[in-house]
């Protein structure tokens, strides 16, 4: 009877359950690949700019006109278009970008690593500060420091960030002088450190240049912690509601019972159960993030991708336009695969669904 | 004998928009090394007077009373390291179903030896001690459930597990809050069985909350009868036909019998007067 109680281990035979759902978890994202190049593919065919004109400009003949139209395969079917465009980007060739001049892939990779480097900052200030808030703002909800967390987040969350920038600058860079202005580094170690991740910090951290490597700190601060203040909002409200939600739950009257200690009730008990969605929560902020924060990157000067896909996007560079949006929900989907890989590890019950 | 608790005047209350409710009005009993039954339907404030003896009434209602003691022990203005101090190592409660009552995300292992390092020296005697408990409530793969998240367990297990948990530390009170009611019918009796022979060894004193008048009378030495917050009757459980207050009369008309069909079947009656 008591074997028979407990669910049978393993049911799909020797693999073990989760490398089974990890294989599942990996076919849907080259489903949802293909389904995003799709959709760039479609976009890149309706908006109305002519991408023959885009390229030799107005004032070219119609045969040079012909010319390009040929070479860019526009009197192929639709169909064969997108193969080609496919093809094209699975070999890593994102087209040309009109602007620079230069492959798409090529200055993606260029302006990529910045915005990975802000965002990563940034994700980590909101989640180390965010939860801790709104764990804290459950447990004394509806008191004093609730109200504080609440008001601190709703200012985050509604200030416009260009404004909350531009203060920062002005308080902390030409006021104080506490942190560094814009940029991602001062011009006198620009051209000291060999570019190896793209990640300044870790390229500084890798070559042992630690006065870089604190300059670059001190520059990346203030965006970050902006940003990081930003989903500090958002993650400590969600942090709240799930929170209040677990510590209603029956196995907390359990654990007070059995004598647990409140501190361990909130932290171990119901922390690690609100942890699950959580998960989802800091990990979508992440991906908004990674779109390039358009307005941070303007106001801090920060050569990043959403600076790039706004300078794109002016100068009609749809290879440059597709090409980034291509990126970003590659970016996106990617991290939604960690967050249900994590899934796995933090919640049992979807571990043994398989 | 002094009794284990004392209860007297237990009122609990909750405000709502409507001004306050008070959902225990004034229950007074006192309970030695015994048995005791509280029977009552849905919304008696049965399952509100188990929680307010643990201090753990939800905010935000309130429990007052004019004496709440536990061996002598004023309860009322029990300081939260006096709680800790009794919860989990003095008294404890089996709740009704173990699908919520277990954290899921825990193992069961973890979650017992939460309960069980409170009274062990170190953690070597903690697990031999979840060990032996998981084999005195007749789970025969210990080491497997001791492993095992609560979603791998069933009901019965899952309530098996918990009673283990919830009686590692030998508290002299044990509150049993509907604790099979949410099981088949077929391991309920199993469960109580295994219940009845670890409270009646060791001598503990129990506070066993139903619905169920059959089961609490096989079960218990003692019934209170709860209707709209108030204790309406207490009877010896052999005595129980002899009720004498027509809601208990009621209760037990009800109860079907193997004997015979009654039809009409009986309904039961409810008096204005008895809420008074």
């Amino acid at each position: 009877m008591t074997t028979a109680d407990i669910e049978p281990e393993g049911r799909h035979g020797a693999l073990p359950p989760w490398l089974l759902r990890l294989g599942r978890l990996l076919l849907s994202l080259v489903f949802t690949l293909f389904g995003l190049l799709l959709v760039t593919f479609v976009i890149g065919r309706v908006v109305p700019i002519d991408p023959v004109l885009a390229s030799v400009g107005d004032r070219a003949s119609a045969s040079a006109y012909h010319a390009v139209y040929l070479k860019l395969g526009l009197d192929k079917p639709v169909w064969e278009q997108f193969l080609i465009y496919v093809n094209q980007v699975l070999h890593g060739n994102l087209g040309e970008s009109v602007l620079t001049s230069r492959p798409v892939l090529d200055d993606i990779r260029d302006v990529f690593p910045a915005t990975l480097e802000l965002s990563t900052v940034a994700i980590l200030l909101g989640t180390l500060v965010g939860i801790p808030a709104g764990v804290w703002a459950a447990v004394r909800q509806g008191r004093l420091s609730d109200q504080i967390v609440r008001i601190l987040g709703l200012v985050g969350y509604s200030a416009p960030i260009f404004w909350l920038g531009l203060l920062g600058l002005l308080l902390f860079y030409a006021k104080l002088g506490w942190v560094s202005g814009p940029g991602r580094i001062d011009i006198a170690y620009e051209f000291d450190v060999t570019r190896v991740t793209g990640l300044m910090l870790v390229d500084c951290a890798l070559e042992g240049q630690w006065p870089a490597f604190w300059n670059a700190v001190s520059h990346i601060m203030l965006p970050a912690s902006l940003l990081g203040y930003y989903s500090m909002a958002y993650i400590s409200r969600m942090t709240r509601s799930f929170m209040l939600q677990e510590l209603g739950q029956e196995y907390i009257i359990t654990a007070r019972v059995k004598g647990v200690s409140e501190a361990r009730i909130v932290w171990v008990h119901a922390l690690r159960n609100a942890a699950v969605p959580l998960v989802t929560v800091v990990a979508l902020s992440y991906g908004g993030l990674l779109q390039g924060a358009v307005l941070t990157e303007t106001v801090f000067a920060w050569p990043g991708l959403g600076m790039y896909l706004t300078n794109s996007l002016g100068s009609a560079d749809m290879n440059a336009v597709l090409g980034a949006t291509l990126v970003i929900g590659a970016a996106f989907v990617t991290l939604n695969l960690l967050s249900d890989v994590l899934y796995t590890f933090l919640d049992p019950r979807v571990r043994r669904r398989g | 004998m002094s009794a284990l608790l004392e209860v007297e005047d237990l009122r609990v209350t909750f405000p709502t928009r409507s001004g306050p409710s008070e959902v225990v009005r004034g229950v007074s009993f006192t309970l030695g090394r015994e048995r005791l039954g509280i029977v009552g339907e849905s919304g008696s404030g049965k399952s509100q007077t188990g929680r307010a003896i643990l201090g753990l009434t939800p905010p935000p209602g309130r429990a007052t009373a004019a004496r709440l003691a536990f061996d002598g022990i004023d309860l009322r203005n029990a300081s939260p390291g006096q709680w800790r101090s009794l919860r989990g190592i003095r008294m404890s409660m089996v709740m009704q179903d173990p699908k919520f009552s277990l954290n899921p995300v825990m193992t069961i292992g973890r979650q017992l030896m939460e309960a069980a390092k409170r009274t062990a020296a170190d953690r070597a005697e903690a697990k031999d001690r979840a060990m032996a408990m998981l084999e005195a409530v007749q789970i025969r793969d210990p080491a497997r459930v001791f492993k095992a998240f609560p979603h791998e367990l069933s009901g019965g297990m899952g309530q098996r597990a918990m009673i283990a948990m919830m009686l590692i530390t030998e508290p002299d009170l044990l509150i049993a809050d509907e604790p099979t009611s949410a099981l088949d019918v077929t391991v309920q009796i199993e469960v109580l069985r295994i219940l009845d022979r670890l409270v009646t060894d060791r001598g503990m004193g129990l506070i066993f909350i139903s619905h169920d008048l059959r089961l609490v009378s096989s079960f218990c030495d003692r019934v209170l009868v709860m209707y709209a917050g108030r204790v309406v009757e207490e009877v010896k459980a052999s005595a129980l036909a002899q009720a004498r207050h027509p809601y208990t009369q009621g209760l037990y008309g009800c109860l079907p019998r193997i004997e015979g069909s009654v039809r009409p079947l009986p309904t039961l009656q409810r008096d204005a007067d008895w809420a008074l």
